[in-house]
């Protein structure tokens, strides 16, 4: 087996073991600690797929953003004493069921489709090409996305304050 | 075998399932958030992948990005909403939470 291939199924192994240490642990801080490790294992995903500059947007807003502000939520809802029993789960056998069919249907359809193939795989720098079309072809999505952050920004600030009653 | 497309189409199904999995059976909202969190980025692992095999172009890392963002505003206001219910009801079990008013 060559090194890429070897580096490949090490950096899935920790996203995968991640994840299930988010789906399966007792301990919400543990989960939430784990979500660090499928973040960072993601983002090696995409470096492995050419993708820099997401990798770096994956650093910087999920590890840096998502997982800080996650954490603030499980120290500011929790007491900190009775956390062991926090993170409690329900009808773990029928969910196991679901997702198991489900995770077998996903994975014969993924074998048995015949994916498109490009011409040629690059492994090519992409900020510059994706700067262009944020200011060309997405240039509305983009404005969008502007306006959808300020309107969440105030509305987390909205749900978030403490209401002064008269 | 070498690495290939289908490699990445399954990691992002594994990563789905669990992320399924954890929605479908935590009790404690922000777990739930978790779950949410893994399967936009299974979702992203998928666009990542098939920008760079099928169609060789950036666009499916521009709506990566997109997702990302969505992720950010998303738990924002998630995480501001569990902020409130627990002021509110001093828990965050979802079962436990099921009026909309006090």
């Amino acid at each position: 087996m060559e090194l890429a291939a070897v580096i490949f199924y090490l950096v899935a192994a920790v996203t995968v073991g991640s994840a299930a240490m988010v789906a399966f642990s007792r301990n919400i801080i543990y989960s939430a600690f784990s979500l660090l490790g499928a973040f960072a294992g993601v983002a090696g995903i995409y470096v492995f797929l050419g993708a820099d500059f997401v990798a770096a947007v994956q650093v910087l807003i999920y590890v840096g953003g998502i997982l800080v502000l996650i954490l603030f939520a499980v120290m500011l809802t929790h007491r900190i004493t009775d956390v062991k029993i926090t993170n409690r789960a329900a009808g773990r056998i029928p969910g196991l069921v679901i997702v198991a069919v489900l995770l077998a249907l996903l994975v014969q359809t993924i074998r048995e489709t015949p994916w498109a193939k490009a011409k040629q795989i690059v492994y090519t720098p992409t900020s510059a090409k994706i700067g262009d079309m944020f200011l060309q072809d997405y240039l509305l999505p983009f404005e969008l996305a502007s306006l959808v952050l300020l309107a969440a920004l105030i509305g987390a600030v909205v749900l978030a304050r403490k209401e002064i009653r008269e | 075998m070498a690495i290939g497309l289908n490699h990445y189409l399954i990691l992002g199904a594994i990563v789905f399932s669990l992320g399924l999995y954890t929605v479908l059976t935590r009790r404690n909202a922000i777990s739930v958030l978790m779950g949410v969190e893994l399967i936009l980025n299974s979702a992203n692992i998928n666009y990542v992948a098939f920008a760079h095999y099928s169609s060789g172009g950036v666009d499916g890392q521009i709506y990566a990005i997109f997702v990302i963002m969505l992720a950010a505003a998303e738990a924002a206001v998630g995480l501001a909403i569990v902020l409130a219910i627990f002021q509110l009801f001093h828990t965050i079990d979802v079962g436990a939470v099921e009026t909309l008013k006090e």
